[in-house]
């Protein structure tokens, strides 16, 4: 009994049992899900898969399988990173464990009984509690705003080396609950048309309907929180690695006031889609995303210059050689700040490229590739999101010598890899025939499946690893129980 | 190429003993992944033989044959409204190629098409669509429209000068890579018209009354490779290896077997042949919504998985566009 108390002790309340769980959650879903779609159906698995579960598919509710399946596993995600902040930011213990436990239970609930209802038949209560998960969920971050509330006179610094005010306010923490605030208030653009649409059973892929030019307000709410919800985490996981990796100067100064105007102008547009400002709101959401891409940009330039600096410092005039050699030492270091400019390639390259070229290049297609490009771009962001988790994660543990090096190149190697050839196939159209494709297609499926897969089975290792952890009395995982990440976070 | 990556690899090999050397670090990423993945990727856009051989099977099924559609309610879409439509006759084929050139002959002679560009495109008359100015909308003027395109390697009806022909073994295939206008051009010139949206998946799902009016699938609940021709689903006339999928003669999958390969019966309630899969087919509605000036297609294709498959779903693309995977059928 014991055994399983300290074990269930470690899981559930130390923010690395936490996460470790949720990663685990999220590597379970994306492993058996991701054999239902893609090269995976072509090959038969697909059918194997649903037989062995004994799946219920029914083909007119794929649209709300998916949207329950997205669900789960961004509601993972965004426990992930509600970990992180409060294992790294200053809040009352009473709303660390609040906080932690009240969205533990809503996402285990959410991924639970929603998966049960969307793939094993339609038992209602599953649906329920699916919905209480997720409300659970949205509770947790009223509370995270609470706890992040800036203008505490606690949470002032005196430290002249972090963006603050002359009073004192914690510009970082505001950015945290900026972020929170209208991360919650985005929530409702899904939640009040995903109520209106799943009361009816009339649900739908935003990307079927985008075409359209007749779109009602709740269909240009639900765009508009898709497109939001994956922003606000982007935001958040950028300004988590910012308190990992302690960036702080003049570019902290300046990027922290930006990452607040960013957020709050990116939000106030993208909310503006249904209101009479949905004509211009995509001018408001181009104002709001370059001074947030741009304060991502000074943290990138901050953490390189430290990574080089650090790594030469016993050089006393480095060349370009070594100081590059500083630059790429740490790969989990590196890492997340790098996906952070390839993301600019997979994602907002070609997210700024469409919407210049709109009609141009992508409205002469047919509407079924612009909903590759569209589904492509958010999966790469998405993907992208989680490999910078996984760096962070990979740090958390401790990870040492060789397998840092080989656990973090292969994060960066593999999932670059996937992502390019995604990038490659949204695009394909712009220099190759539906007729003569076939072959790169093949090629692109096979760099994109190597590099997913060979990720998945690296987090696999991964869990496995962690697994035998537990079952050892003195394994790794008593070591994490006490350690927080703020104590962790770079000096 | 060997040269350049000769070169690449050995200036990567000092880069790194030179660094190995002076700071002790081993892991340096050498160029010689992208230079092959570079590699690997122009050699993948290398072109396919489109004329490769294929095989010829006759399906036993009319193409000039015509089902009745009765006037009566059908649940339209996913979400199963009841819609009702008036009586009209349908095609239980695609148009085929051979139908096609026909008409090309019978027309161009007529002067209702035209050969253009020095033998680049045919065209015909089309009078234009209302025009809103809304955003994305493109403006189609009253005027002369690309019916084929002629010069293109996918295209399978060739002009010689003087007249139409098929090339040898697509006669009873789809007619692809025409356009919306070009369509429209077919059946207007034979006193036809394309189908509506709600005549379209009508004549696919079947009326509201009897077991099965939900059916997602023309023949029912669930999909196997040998009901159609979509993505990858190992027909006799596929091979993912090279040119990939390809259309197959109208009316196939109608639960023959052609040297050993056994289709199933996948007509629709009504009778019809392939309205999942094989080839998009080009809607009539012009305009549906104000300002949207592409047009549906319905029905999937050989290029698409099979979710594209379902009844309900719509494709749309501009009326000029044309496709190896986008054909249409008439109504009267």
């Amino acid at each position: 009994m014991e055994f399983i108390k300290t074990r269930f002790n470690y899981l559930f309340n130390s923010t690395k049992g936490l996460i470790l769980v949720a990663i685990a959650m999220i590597a379970v879903v994306t492993a058996i899900w991701g054999m239902l779609s893609g090269p995976m159906a072509e090959m038969g698995v697909r059918e194997v898969v649903i037989k062995l579960f004994g799946m219920d598919i029914v083909q007119a509710e794929r649209e709300g399988r998916i949207i329950i399946l997205y669900h789960s596993i961004a509601m993972a995600v965004v426990a992930i990173e509600t970990y992180m902040i409060t294992g790294l930011l200053k809040m009352k213990p009473f709303f660390k464990t609040s906080i932690n436990v009240i969205i533990t239970v809503g996402y285990l609930t959410t991924m639970i009984f929603g998966m049960s209802f969307a793939y094993f038949g339609h038992n209602w209560a599953f649906h329920g509690l699916y919905i209480s998960g997720l409300s659970l969920i949205f509770f947790a971050g009223v509370l995270l705003c609470i706890a992040l509330w800036p203008w505490n006179k606690e949470y002032y610094i005196t430290d002249k080396d972090y963006s603050r005010t002359k009073s004192g306010l914690d510009l970082e923490r505001t950015a945290f609950f900026a972020t929170a605030v209208t991360t919650v208030i985005s929530a409702l653009f899904g939640a009040i048309p995903g109520a209106y649409f799943g009361n009816g059973f009339e649900v739908f892929l935003a990307e079927n309907v985008i075409r359209l030019p007749e779109k009602t307000t709740m269909q240009y709410s639900i765009i508009g929180h898709l497109h939001i919800m994956l922003a606000l985490i982007a935001i958040m996981i950028t300004l988590i690695i910012g308190r990992w990796l302690n960036f702080k100067g003049i570019l902290h100064k300046i990027a922290m006031p930006l990452m607040i105007l960013g957020t709050i102008v990116l939000n106030l547009g993208v909310w503006g889609v249904v209101t009479p400002l949905e004509p211009i709101a995509h001018t408001i959401i181009y104002v709001g995303a370059t001074p947030s891409m741009f304060a991502a940009l000074l943290l990138l330039i901050w953490s390189w210059n430290k990574l080089i600096q650090d790594g030469t410092a016993h050089i006393q005039k480095p060349n370009f050689i070594q100081k590059l050699g500083a630059l790429v030492r740490d790969p989990l270091k590196f890492g997340p700040t790098w996906q952070m400019l390839f993301m600019n390639f997979t994602t907002s390259g070609i997210g700024i490229f469409m919407a210049i070229r709109l009609d141009e290049i992508f409205r002469v297609w047919p509407a079924r590739e612009e909903r590759i490009e569209l589904t492509g771009h958010w999966h790469a962001l998405s993907a992208i999101i989680a490999t910078i988790i996984l760096m962070y994660y990979g740090d958390m543990l401790g990870l040492k010598g060789k397998v840092r090096q080989i656990y973090g190149w292969s994060i960066i190697f593999l999932s670059d890899l996937a992502l390019g050839a995604v990038t490659v196939f949204e695009m394909k159209r712009l220099f190759i025939s539906e007729a003569e494709q076939q072959p790169l297609v093949n090629l692109l499926m096979y760099m994109i499946d190597f590099g997913l897969g060979m990720l998945l089975v690296l987090l696999a290792i991964v869990m496995v690893w962690r697994l035998i952890d537990l079952f050892k009395p003195k394994g790794r995982w008593t070591e994490e129980m006490t350690h927080e990440l703020s104590e962790e976070a770079a000096k | 190429m060997k040269h350049i990556l000769n070169r690449t690899l050995t200036s990567a090999d000092k880069r790194g003993n030179n660094f190995k050397n002076s700071t002790s670090i081993r892991v340096i990423p050498r160029p010689i992944f992208p230079v092959l993945l570079v590699a690997l990727l122009l050699a993948s856009c290398a072109s396919v033989d489109l004329n490769a051989p294929m095989p010829i099977f006759d399906t036993g099924i009319d193409p000039n044959a015509w089902a009745q559609i009765p006037a009566g309610e059908f649940y339209l879409g996913q979400h199963e409204y009841i819609e009702t439509t008036g009586a009209y006759e349908i095609m239980i084929t695609d148009v085929t190629t051979k139908q096609y050139a026909d008409f090309l002959n019978a027309a161009l002679a007529d002067g209702y098409v035209k050969v253009a560009e020095r033998g680049e495109y045919i065209a015909g008359y089309y009078p234009g669509d209302p025009f809103h100015g809304i955003e994305h909308e493109i403006e189609i003027k009253a005027g002369d429209w690309v019916f084929i395109l002629l010069n293109d390697p996918s295209q399978r009806v060739k002009f010689n000068g003087s007249s139409f022909t098929v090339q040898p073994g697509y006669e009873n295939h789809p007619m692809t890579m025409v356009s919306w206008f070009g369509a429209w051009g077919y059946c207007e010139y034979y006193d036809y018209r394309l189908p509506s949206e709600k005549e379209w998946e009508k004549a696919a799902r079947g009326p509201s009354t009897g077991s099965g009016s939900t059916r997602p699938f023309p023949w029912g609940d669930e999909i196997k490779r040998e009901n159609a021709n979509f993505y990858s689903s190992r027909d006799p006339f596929e091979d993912m290896k090279t040119f990939g999928s390809r259309t197959t003669p109208v009316g196939f999958y109608n639960g023959k077997t052609y040297d050993g390969y056994a289709t199933l019966d996948s007509k629709s309630p009504y009778g019809l042949y392939d309205m999942a899969g094989n080839v998009w087919q080009w809607i009539g509605d012009v305009q549906p919504q104000e300002g949207f000036s592409d047009r549906f297609m319905r029905g999937g294709s050989k290029d698409t998985y099979d979710m594209d498959l379902r009844v309900w779903v719509r494709n749309s693309a501009p009326p000029m566009y044309y496709s190896p995977g986008v054909g249409f059928r008439c109504v009267r």
